[in-house]
């Protein structure tokens, strides 16, 4: 342990450890801005770049930044004398002379980190505003949209896209005062290798990495009296949007949010929850299929099979793993699963043609954005969802609707594509598409009904996890990664045959699964927040009475009534989907 | 072998090559072969000799003539004058200033007289291409002496014994650096040499490196024994060219003698060498910047702690020293530390090399013992100052340094006493200003560089270096009050206590210094709106005067911006509002009637 000297205090910290965390030990709370540390999901920036967080150590020199200094013996340390002070002053001075001060139209007002500083700061001038302030190229994508004169060169995002998620989209370019970060030559994002998972808007302290707004086209959607307006919900909404209205992180808002949606005029409000179980259904079948046909002895089989739910990993691999298309599972997302059955099985239902359906879907994520935009997810130019928004954007639609969310009473969703299973609450948490395919699975294998439906040794938060089930004689090998650097550790171990090989392999690209996807309420950079998302989806799973997805009884009828069997033609048609090679940079 | 009675040395370095030098070894060579003297006389290209000023220079042994600013031309005379009938030619020896005598052997000229060669002491004596002239010179005999007679340990005392420091800027002590870097237990270890010289107008790495590249590779070695590296890493400029072929073919001929490679000299130790190549940037001769660079990543320095010494290249421990500092470590173990730290002051041992250049007669490599005055460099071996103008200050230490007036001129320069005068030794430049020098100016440029070369990863450097260098502008077009130069000062001293590196801590130097010494220049430009050395052009104005124009037109007729009117044989005016200050007017007066102010 390393003695130091905070402010006239003394504390006592393990070696290794900065001055900032000693400074938080002792309830001293240094500013920061571009310091990011989710230490438990691996996301860590410490370019100690911005200087904000500047303090005086006795005998240094200069001042030395808070956050990526580390403690030594005897230390001295003062947080907030007059030339401390002066020299954070003159820091964020600098940073917003060179920032448009567009806030009152900015995406990223009052989640900004560094319009916070400005008003901690007391900031009533600035003395060194400059004249030519750079200029670059608004960059919009389906899903992102980029604006390079807010960047302030934290370079979380950059951490986020090259270290955590290992894509390599964006990198800081130029040199001096014209340095921002931006994909290789300036190339719009769209043309990237980006997969879209969002982080690097997730972590962004300005609003120079936002999602593309869709939210009016929304508005629209429902004011138009020939359309009939559906929506859809992904699990991973319900434990997060209630921090968008000041409740705590982790409350579950599944009946206010449903309530919300009817009151701003949806015809139809229904859960993505439905089309997790129905991918469960199908993707089980595969996995099961692919099994024993294993066994079998027939060596075509590829496995593990991986999960498709999440397109920013479909893009991941399309891009990294070309030579892999085959070994993924076909089964569409649950969002576009959703699609599917809305534009066709819906519509026949309604009697309306499918160009009268708009499909809205309410997700955590930005690549959903991407992925309802994809060409093969659209019948003669109509995508099956229409328009898919953040969580966020749904939290802004709700205010803009004048709805008192807190005093909502708490709603249901509407039949048939409204009902659902514990089983696909779990989506929206690292390791529940696994578990819930394992829950329908196993049962599936041994004819007989699970004892227990809770597989923890599949929860948690650890980049890559393994587990081994019996069923029977098998023992299933099953692996989980989220964020993709940990997919791509895992896939390159395979690879090297340095692993025992899987049946199965679930991956989400976000750190712990969809709740901390990109559309999700800022996180601040704060753990506690994802790890409670995390719990109250498990607690979600937990009330409902039925927890396996091949017991939903709507899906049953829909097979019944409509789909056939799990892997029958009609399912491979509408629920099923192919990958294509994407270029590697 | 032939028996050669004479050395024909030509130097081969970037300043004289631009020269036609290579041209003047060819000339050379066909003459000596027309006249039948191939097997007697050998002509080698040389490192540089320094005196640039002068150069081409070809120098003859064993007599040491040393012909300057000679051209292709003069080959035949030189070959069948000097060499055949051993008779000088005494129209391309060096002509004293003062004495206006000829001067044959470069050791009376004054250039020389004061100089104290030892990074620079092979550069002009041996042909860099051939490892037998540096074998035979005593190289890689430093080496054997490391390998043979002292424990790794004993290397690293006795560098720190010798009291030598970084010359690549900080002037951190050598001995340290390497002890710290031994200290670290790794399974692989680094040598690192920096050779990304990148200040302007500094060329003593690449005249090293050029001239002596064998030097680099016995020390890269030495440090590679003791802190105990096999492995060594050349980061070199790729505006480099003939330093970095030169290198490359010592390394090569360095392996094939077995001075490079497992086992050397039969020994245990194993050593070899990698050249990276740099890709023009400033701030990768920041260390931490270096390794991001040779590990392919974008040139940006990072937090220190950890240092190299802990975590470096590749996350291994590593040693990085620049080229002028592993110039230095052959000959304190050839001739002791003790000697070596019997030169210079008592912090700062051994010589330095500056490239002198700006208003001074003798612009050239100059390497003086530590201790030596500014006035002795400057009128001593520089001759003094051009056109017989007034000396107004120096600027050392680069962009990173700041400027030394009059008063310094006396002080012996070492480390300390530079940054006690505000500035700094950093790599050695050292550029001499005269009265028509603006020193808002000086400051402009310097700071453009920095700004140019700044990174961009931190704020202070990023965004505040970009304000200073508004705010100078602002300064020299007039528009600024003292206010700002309040502010440029408060400024400048937050980016040096803030800025995450080397780079943008020393930026603001030349700002501060220039604003410390020239403080009424400074005023003169915010409150009279005038710049005393005439160099601010939107401060200047030419005024005709009234009585001495004779009203002959010529100056309306050359004006390009129709400023001028006036009257056939009445005073002309110039409206200064339209006037482009182009200079045309001033220079087609016949009457001297037309004036700056």
């Amino acid at each position: 342990m390393i003695n130091l000297n905070i402010d006239g205090k003394y504390v006592k910290v393990p070696k290794g450890a900065t001055i900032l965390d000693a400074a938080k030990q002792l309830g001293i709370e240094i500013p920061t801005l571009c310091h990011l540390d989710l230490h438990d999901l691996g996301v860590v920036n410490k370019a100690a770049s911005c200087r904000i967080c500047v303090v005086e150590v006795k005998g240094r020199r200069n001042l030395a930044p808070a956050c990526a200094t580390p403690v030594t013996e005897g230390m001295e340390v003062h947080t907030n004398t007059m030339r401390v002070l002066n020299a954070r002053k003159t820091v964020l001075e600098l940073l917003l002379s060179d920032h448009p001060k567009d806030c009152l139209t900015c995406a990223k007002s009052g989640q900004c980190d560094l319009q916070d500083l400005a008003e901690r700061f007391c900031l009533r001038e600035n003395r060194y505003e400059g004249g030519a302030q750079s200029t670059y190229k608004k960059d919009v994508s389906p899903a992102i949209a980029r604006d390079m004169d807010k960047c302030i060169m934290c370079r979380r995002c950059e951490t986020m896209c090259n270290d955590v998620q290992t894509v390599g989209a964006l990198s800081g370019v130029n040199r001096g005062f014209n340095a921002v970060v931006a994909p290789a030559f300036d190339m719009p994002l769209e043309e990237s290798v980006c997969t879209f998972c969002g982080q690097c808007v997730a972590v962004c302290p300005t609003g120079a990495l936002v999602e593309r707004d869709y939210s009016w086209q929304v508005i629209e959607a429902i004011a138009d009296p020939d359309k009939v307006v559906v929506v859809q919900t992904a699990p991973a909404v319900r434990a997060a949007l209630g921090e968008c209205f000041g409740m705590e992180p982790g409350t579950l808002v599944t009946g206010k949010m449903a309530s919300a949606l009817r009151q701003m005029g949806f015809n139809y409000v229904f859960d993505t929850d439905f089309a997790a179980d129905l991918t469960i259904m199908e993707e089980g079948a595969e996995l099961l299929d692919r099994i024993t046909r294993f066994l079998s002895g027939d060596k075509s089989v590829r496995l593990p099979i991986l999960t498709s739910c999440c397109p920013a990993w479909v893009k991941f691999f399309e891009h990294q793993y070309p030579d892999l298309l085959d070994v993924p599972s076909t089964a569409k997302s649950p969002q576009q699963m959703f699609g599917a059955i809305a534009k066709n099985y819906l519509a026949e239902k309604l009697g309306i043609p499918r160009e009268k359906l708009v499909v809205v879907s309410v997700m955590p994520c930005l690549a959903k954005k991407y992925e309802c935009a994809r060409p093969e997810f659209a019948v003669n130019g109509n995508p099956d969802v229409d328009i898919s928004i953040t969580t966020r954007e749904l939290a802004h639609l709700i205010k803009r609707a004048n709805i008192d969310f807190m005093s909502l009473p708490e709603g249901d969703f509407d039949s048939p594509l409204g009902e659902s299973t514990g089983a696909a609450v779990i989506f929206g948490t690292t390791g529940g598409v696994i578990e819930a395919a394992t829950r329908t699975a196993v049962e599936w294998l041994t004819g007989k009904p699970l004892d227990d439906v809770n597989f923890t040794a599949l929860r948690g938060l650890e980049g890559c996890r393994e587990a081994k089930l019996k069923v029977g004689d098998l023992e299933l090998h099953i692996g989980i990664a989220h964020e993709l650097g940990n997919a791509r550790k895992l896939l390159d171990s395979i690879r090297a045959g340095t692993v025992e090989p899987f049946h199965a392999i679930e991956i989400m690209a976000c750190p712990g699964g969809c709740i901390g996807g990109g559309g999700q309420p800022y996180h601040h950079g704060e753990m506690e927040i994802i790890r409670k998302r995390a719990q109250a989806i498990y607690r979600e799973d937990e009330g409902k009475t039925r927890r396996k997805s091949h017991e939903n009884p709507d899906i049953i009828k829909l097979y019944e009534e409509y789909l056939g069997k799990p892997l029958g033609e009609k399912s491979h048609h509408l629920l099923h989907t192919h990958y294509f090679k994407r270029h590697k940079i | 072998m032939a028996n050669v009675r004479m050395h024909v040395l030509v130097c081969g370095g970037t300043g004289c090559t631009s020269s036609r030098s290579l041209e003047i070894v060819d000339a050379l060579r066909a003459e000596i072969k027309a006249q039948g003297l191939a097997e007697e006389v050998k002509v080698v290209i040389a490192g540089c000799f320094g005196f640039c000023e002068k150069g081409p220079i070809v120098k003859i042994s064993p007599d040491n003539t040393f012909y300057v600013q000679v051209t292709p031309e003069d080959a035949k005379e030189i070959v069948a004058e000097h060499i055949v009938k051993g008779r000088k030619v005494s129209r391309l020896l060096y002509v004293d200033p003062k004495t206006t005598e000829h001067i044959s052997d470069s050791k009376h000229m004054d250039f020389y007289k004061k100089q104290l060669r030892i990074a620079l002491r092979n550069c002009g004596f041996l042909d860099p291409e051939n490892i037998g002239e540096y074998i035979a010179r005593d190289g890689y005999m430093a080496l054997g002496k490391a390998l043979f007679e002292m424990t790794p340990k004993e290397v690293v005392d006795e560098v720190k014994k010798s009291g030598l420091r970084g010359r690549g800027g900080g002037g951190f002590p050598t001995g340290l650096k390497w002890e710290i870097a031994a200290s670290y237990k790794a399974d692989q270890k680094y040598v690192i040499c920096n050779a990304d010289e990148g200040d302007p107008g500094a060329f003593m790495d690449r005249s090293v490196l050029e001239g002596d590249p064998h030097s680099i590779i016995e020390a890269m070695a030495i440090c590679g024994y003791a802190i105990g590296a096999s492995k060594g890493v050349v980061y070199i400029r790729a505006e480099y060219p003939l330093a970095v072929e030169r290198l490359q073919k010592a390394i090569v001929a360095a392996r094939e003698t077995g001075l490079l490679g497992n086992n050397i000299l039969g020994s245990d130790f194993s050593f070899d060498i990698d050249m990276y190549y740099g890709a023009g940037a400033f701030v990768c001769g920041e260390e931490t910047a270096l390794i991001r660079s040779l590990q392919s990543e974008r040139g940006e320095p990072t937090s220190k702690p950890p240092f190299p010494a802990e975590s470096g290249f590749w996350g291994k421990p590593s040693n990085v020293n620049n080229v002028e500092t592993f110039a230095n470590i052959p000959v304190i173990f050839l001739k002791g530390a003790e000697w070596f730290a019997s030169i210079g002051t008592a912090k700062s041992k051994g010589t330095k090399v500056f490239a002198l250049a700006g208003k001074v007669n003798n612009v050239g490599l100059v390497e003086v013992p530590m201790g030596t005055t500014l006035r002795e460099v400057i009128f001593d071996i520089g001759g003094g100052i051009r056109n017989g103008k007034k000396f107004k200050a120096a600027q050392t230490g680069g962009p990173s340094g700041g400027c030394l007036t009059e008063k310094f001129l006396d002080t012996p320069i070492d480390y300390d006493n530079l940054i006690a005068a505000g500035s700094m030794m950093g790599s050695g430049g050292m550029i001499v200003l005269d009265e028509d020098d603006c020193m808002v100016n000086v400051a402009k440029f310097y700071l453009g560089f920095t700004v140019e070369e700044s990174c961009g990863k931190c704020t202070p450097c990023r965004v505040g270096n970009k304000r200073m260098l508004e705010m100078l502008e602002k300064i020299s077009e007039g528009k600024a009050t003292e206010k700002d130069l309040g502010r440029l000062r408060e400024l400048a001293s937050i980016i040096k206590d803030t800025s995450l590196c080397g780079l943008g801590q020393t930026a603001p130097n030349p700002v501060l210094s220039t604003l410390d010494n020239f403080y009424d220049e400074y005023l003169a430009h915010v409150r009279d709106k005038r710049c005393p050395a005439g160099k601010c052009k939107s401060l200047m104005q030419y005024v005709i005067d009234p009585a001495k124009c004779k009203g002959c037109t010529m100056c309306a007729k050359v004006c390009p911006a129709g400023a001028i009117s006036g009257k056939v044989k009445e005073p002309h005016v110039i409206n200064q509002d339209k006037c482009v200050k182009c200079g045309a007017c001033f220079a087609t007066c016949k009457f001297g009637a037309i004036s700056k102010r």
